[in-house]
């Protein structure tokens, strides 16, 4: 029997970290996957994929291999499966688990491919992968993902435990209030339990303010608990900000560090990282390694204080709210969440899917918190915003948008001055 | 602001490249064509070619712009304006391409090249905003889209 991805991080002892990691050149991946494993660091591999692959557009992918050109992510589709398997020989084992991730709303073939090749963790989601990404119309997802997931349950080798992660703790990465993230991560995990997975991940990305990501975290936690099945074995992974990232080392890297204290302290398990480079361009293999030893070190530095619960601001019974008002629509979690979004009882601010309600806002407010300025039509009742943040200016969005990055760089900045 | 900029009012389509999933960036320039008094159509991100090409004889934009930053941009970027310039109604019709293009980071000036010679207007590889708006300035300037604005406005 081999240690699945879920007991990996289950019985690590100490934070798992991970890259995002992904290139079309196989010895460049296989050279990432191998310094992934023997960092100074818990790690998980990444295969992350190529948006051609991503969006189902194989023939470009093929034609870009076929003329030498780079592509974003390692193109798993389009390689022969032996190449992948070549790829993962001697470095995926019990020790190194790799988890595939890519990004598409429609996934099939991406799951043939990576089970094909002894793969058997991968993540995302009917809505994740969704409305913050394309134009899949939900129904298809839904569908896509209900037979993926069947699809993954059936094809990992025997003995294998398939494992999913949902990436609905990152809806467009920013400016989505911690609450509608736990529901939504809470309710794919629903969704994945299901249709045969029971091995799972939920996800939260660190936002504005690390006291109310650490409410958030927990409330996801705890939400966990009370939906998901008792057979079910998963764990929480904190995504380091997804959002516009700090331009100074100093201040990407400040950044980083307080994602990792937010995953110890909140009972994350799993965290994956950003680089330095992240605010410039995909990072190199090295800057991964360094990313994964610095959150590795500032991770065992991290002590938890159990006594210190943090405030109670609402966040766990808001998403409370949104998962008992979806799974009221249908027992079926994709039925649900189809309904719900139809209904606009979710709805993700600024998205601009044809399916998403689209009258949520959110603003950040003058303490740094994530806040809602306008509900819509969902089944939540926020306190009212002050009335000078309803409007979103050009201006203001940007400022909001580069909120995170504004404070990193500029307290990197300081830090400087001090002799 | 440039005062004929005000007066523009432009029907803008605003839309993503085909293997791009980002959305803040034409959320932004969304919010940024239309605090100068222009409409904007927004397809939001991963459009195709074919799609793009539709929905652009559909909506009769006056001013064609793609946003692209996730690496792609060039060979997507080359693609979707190849696909528009076949349709004889939309042969003239201003297009522009801005964000980051490349894998790299780093600006392509042949490739640039290329995007213009397959019928981009003016390609803004570095993601300049300012030179945009000089962009939709001079357009404003242009007979034919001015009378137009004043038209509207």
């Amino acid at each position: 029997m081999t240690v699945s991805f879920g007991q990996f991080v289950a019985s690590a002892g100490r934070l798992v970290v991970q890259p995002r990691m992904g290139f079309s050149d196989p010895r460049q991946m296989r050279s990432g996957l191998e310094h992934t494993k023997f960092a100074a660091a818990t790690t998980v591999g990444t295969l992350t994929l190529d948006s051609y692959t991503r969006v189902g557009d194989h023939d470009s992918a093929r034609r870009a291999v076929a003329d030498g050109v780079a592509l974003n992510g390692y193109p798993i589709v389009t390689y022969p499966v032996e190449l992948t398997r070549e790829l993962l020989a001697g470095v995926a084992d019990e020790t190194f688990p790799v988890q595939v991730r890519h990004g598409s709303s429609r996934p099939q073939r991406i799951i043939r491919a990576l089970t094909a090749a002894g793969l058997d963790a991968t993540e995302g989601g009917p809505v994740s992968y969704c409305l913050p990404y394309g134009r899949t119309p939900l129904r298809d997802s839904v569908a896509s993902w209900a037979e993926s997931c069947e699809l993954l349950a059936r094809l990992v080798e025997p003995g294998r435990v398939p494992h999913l992660e949902s990436f609905g703790g990152c809806m467009l990465g920013q400016l989505c209030p911690p609450s509608l993230l736990v529901a939504i991560s809470v309710l794919e995990g629903l969704f994945f339990t299901q249709h045969g997975i029971d091995s799972i991940s939920l996800s939260y990305a660190q936002q504005t303010d690390p006291t109310q990501d650490e409410e958030a975290i927990r409330a996801l936690r705890r939400l966990g608990a009370e939906f998901l099945p008792v057979r079910a074995d998963w764990h929480v992974v904190v995504y380091t900000y997804m959002g516009v990232y700090p331009l100074s080392a100093a201040g990407a890297r400040r950044l980083l560090e307080t994602s990792a204290e937010l995953a110890v302290r909140s009972g994350a398990q799993r965290l994956i990282v950003k680089t330095v480079a992240e605010a410039h361009r995909i990072p190199t293999i090295e800057e991964n390694v360094r990313a994964l030893e610095t959150a590795a070190t500032v991770a065992v530095m991290t002590t938890v204080d159990s006594a210190r619960s943090g405030p109670d601001t609402g966040i766990y019974a808001e998403a409370r709210t949104f998962v008992e008002a979806v799974l009221e629509l249908h027992p079926d979690a994709g039925a649900a969440l189809l309904a719900a979004f139809s209904r606009g009882y979710l709805d993700i601010p600024y998205c601009l899917h044809p399916d998403n309600a689209g009258l949520s806002r959110s603003y950040i407010d003058d303490a740094g918190w994530l806040r809602w300025s306008a509900a819509g039509r969902m089944p939540i009742r926020p306190a009212a915003a002050p009335r000078d943040s309803a409007g979103m200016s050009p201006a203001r969005l940007l400022s909001a948008l580069n909120h995170v990055a504004r404070k990193f760089d500029h307290s990197s900045q300081e830090a400087r001055c001090i002799p | 602001m440039n005062p004929i900029l005000e007066n523009v009012r432009l029907n803008v389509l605003v839309s993503g490249t085909a293997s791009d999933s980002h959305t803040w960036n034409l959320v932004y320039l969304q919010l940024f064509l239309e605090a100068m008094g222009n409409r904007v159509v927004n397809l939001g991100p991963c459009v195709p070619p074919q799609l793009l090409a539709g929905r652009c004889l559909e909506h009769r934009p006056e001013l064609i712009v793609l946003s692209s930053v996730n690496g792609h941009g060039y060979q997507d970027g080359l693609r979707a304006i190849t696909r528009v310039r076949q349709e004889p109604e939309l042969a003239g019709v201003p297009a522009v391409i801005g964000g980051m293009l490349g894998v790299a980071g780093e600006r392509d000036a042949a490739s640039a090249a290329r995007l213009c010679e397959a019928g981009f207007d003016a390609v803004f590889d570095d993601g300049n905003l300012e030179a945009f708006e000089r962009f939709l300035a001079r357009l404003a300037g242009t007979p034919a889209i001015a009378s137009h604005g004043r038209a509207e406005s």
